[in-house]
């Protein structure tokens, strides 16, 4: 076990040295989010009987937990590769389980950490209740887990940096802006509705959403069901990618 | 003695590129192994299959009787690789690189043994520097010492020396050498032969993917090589055709390959009856690299002749 400890150290000490990049910036730029939108609509609009301000801050919270999972992960791979430092990893008696849970551990840590900076710098601008709060962990717990993964299957299929931003522009940008993050799918015409139904980021947000204010667009644990069913399918996903030493082990 | 590295009829393609054609080398406890050849013979490759890097196609390796794919968390244990590329992680001191490093390996409070190898290897006063404040050869020391974190008992250093300073040239020898004499297993890349020949007990030469040369390196030496007798002429004279047919021409020099010392009495006196004045005369012993060039230059023969 002592492998994967120390790998999960290493990834959460990788981060934590630049920790005003990678954690203070990205509280910061949620927090210019929340400024401007909350300038602009809030008054104007109310979703769900909730404040335009209220109901934003959850959404940049989750929205944060998951681009900076998916952050350190791929980050972290991708530089190794390209440095080639990954053989420090790649040499020891670590076995593809451990280095599955290092990476993504360390994955969720920062998305918590982050989200809980966010959350704390944004509290202050709107009232806000924590209905259920197991819920609220659950959904940024699991949420990480699964953009963790992501980030790692990017990271370890991109050979330069630009295949990396382009899985993320094309792939995690989209998916986490149409989620939902910023506006309630029920004002979508019909159409985008139905699509955003087939993007689980959106389950991610609503559930996350649902743990503060008791009140979301799907039933709570459908979007439960469909968050730890999309963990499942990437995890194996990436736990099959590691064992076969795709792009690893040549 | 027991067998440290068992590698069998190896293959492993890269395309239509065969970088390691059927290798098979045995290499026993305690060796000082030598694995020479030219660029992209596949010296890497064949490190990297025994240490799990590359997989190979065809055939099995083993480290201390630890199979490198069906039991690679033993066989990785029994083994310590310096790889040739000088690759290092910039977030972190030496130090921290060292603790980490020995913690992968399931190692805690390895600081005693860090010290030691850092003291050997003329880090001490670098322990707390960030890696990417190290110089070149400085980095290159910190891969031998990752290396030995955690007491492998077969170390493999693949080209450890490129762009090493000789103070720690010297330094890093007599460290591997002594645990060589601990009872280690060392074998080693290099393109400095005269290093290998120092060094190694035992030396292959890979060429294309295959073994061309195993064997003693004073076996190696005495086989090919044995001594040679450099002439130069006066006035830039020419030797009579049948004397110039026994050597090899170089710098202005002729080549005689001297199987014995007995030989040099009638080659002289052979080219006095020639009626040429010698110049220069020098009889030197010729080393691994006259034995290098000749394995080299003999597989191109033989191949050409398949
Ligand atoms: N990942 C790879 N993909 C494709 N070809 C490769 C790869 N790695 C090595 N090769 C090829 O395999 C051959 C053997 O390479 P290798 O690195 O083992 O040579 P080497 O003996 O270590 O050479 P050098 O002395 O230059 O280090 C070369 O032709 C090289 O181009
Ligand atoms: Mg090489």
């Amino acid at each position: 076990m002592s492998g994967l400890r120390t790998l999960l150290y290493k990834e959460v000490l990788r981060f934590w040295k630049v920790g005003f990049q990678t954690v203070a910036a990205p509280v910061m730029t949620a927090l210019l989010y929340l400024l401007i939108f909350s300038h602009v609509l809030d008054g104007e609009v109310q979703v769900n009987s909730v404040r335009y301000a209220a109901f934003l801050i959850p959404g940049l919270v989750m929205m944060s937990v998951l681009q900076n999972a998916f952050a350190n992960t791929s980050s972290s791979l991708i530089q190794s590769k390209v440095m080639g430092s990954v053989v420090f990893i790649l040499l020891p008696p670590i076995t593809y389980v451990e280095f599955y849970f290092a990476y993504v551990g360390a994955a969720m840590l920062r998305g918590l950490m982050v989200g809980a900076g966010v959350l704390a710098a944004t509290a202050w601008f709107a009232p806000l209740t924590f209905v259920a709060p197991v819920w609220i962990l659950v959904f940024a717990i699991i949420g990480g887990g699964i953009m963790g993964s992501l980030g790692m299957i990017a990271g370890i299929w991109a050979d330069k940096f630009d295949q990396l931003s382009g899985f993320q522009n094309f792939l995690i940008m989209p998916l986490t802006m149409l989620s939902g993050v910023f506006y309630s799918i029920h004002s979508l015409p019909p159409f985008w509705q139905r699509l955003s139904h087939f993007n689980p980021v959106f389950y991610m947000i609503d559930g996350f959403r649902y743990g503060f204010f008791g009140v979301s667009d799907a039933a709570p644990a459908v979007s439960l069901a469909v968050v730890a069913a999309s963990f499942i399918v990437v995890a194996l996903t990436t736990l099959a990618m590691l064992r076969s030493g795709y792009k690893l082990r040549y | 003695m027991g067998v440290a590295v068992s590698i069998e009829q190896v293959v492993k393609c890269f395309g239509s590129l065969r970088a390691l054609d059927g290798v098979s080398l045995e290499i026993a406890e305690g060796e000082f192994f030598g694995l020479l050849g030219p660029n992209g013979a596949g010296k890497t490759t064949l490190i990297s299959c025994l240490a799990g890097l590359v997989r190979p196609d065809q055939g099995k390796l083993s480290v201390m009787g630890c199979d490198v794919r069906g039991d690679y968390r033993a066989a990785r244990r029994q083994l310590g690789v310096v790889p040739q590329e000088l690759v290092f992680d910039p977030f972190f001191s030496v130090r921290e690189t060292l603790r980490i490093q020995s913690g992968y390996f399931g190692i805690r409070h390895n600081d005693d043994w860090i010290d030691e190898i850092l003291h050997n290897l003329d880090l001490t006063s670098k322990a707390n520097v960030n890696m990417r404040r190290l110089s070149g050869g400085m980095k290159r020391r910190v891969l031998v010492a990752q290396a030995l974190v955690h007491k492998p008992p077969v170390i493999v250093l693949d080209e450890p020396t490129a762009g090493v300073d000789v103070e720690l040239r010297q330094g890093l020898w007599q460290f591997v050498q002594r645990l060589n004499r601990e009872g280690h297993t060392v074998i080693l890349t290099t393109h400095y032969l005269e290093e290998a020949e120092t060094l190694c007990g035992r030396i292959a030469m890979l060429k294309q993917g295959r073994v061309v040369a195993l064997d003693t390196t004073s076996n190696l030496l005495a086989r090919f090589a044995g001594h040679t007798l450099n002439v130069r002429l006066a006035n830039d004279a020419c030797l009579p055709p049948a004397l110039r047919a026994r050597a090899t021409q170089s710098d202005g020099y002729s080549i005689f390959r001297l199987a014995g010392f007995d030989e040099i009495e009638p080659l002289l006196a052979a080219i006095r009856v020639a009626g040429c004045t010698i110049d220069d005369l020098r009889l030197t012993q010729a080393d691994l690299e006259d034995v290098f060039v000749g394995v080299m230059q003999g597989v191109k023969v033989s191949e050409v002749v398949q």
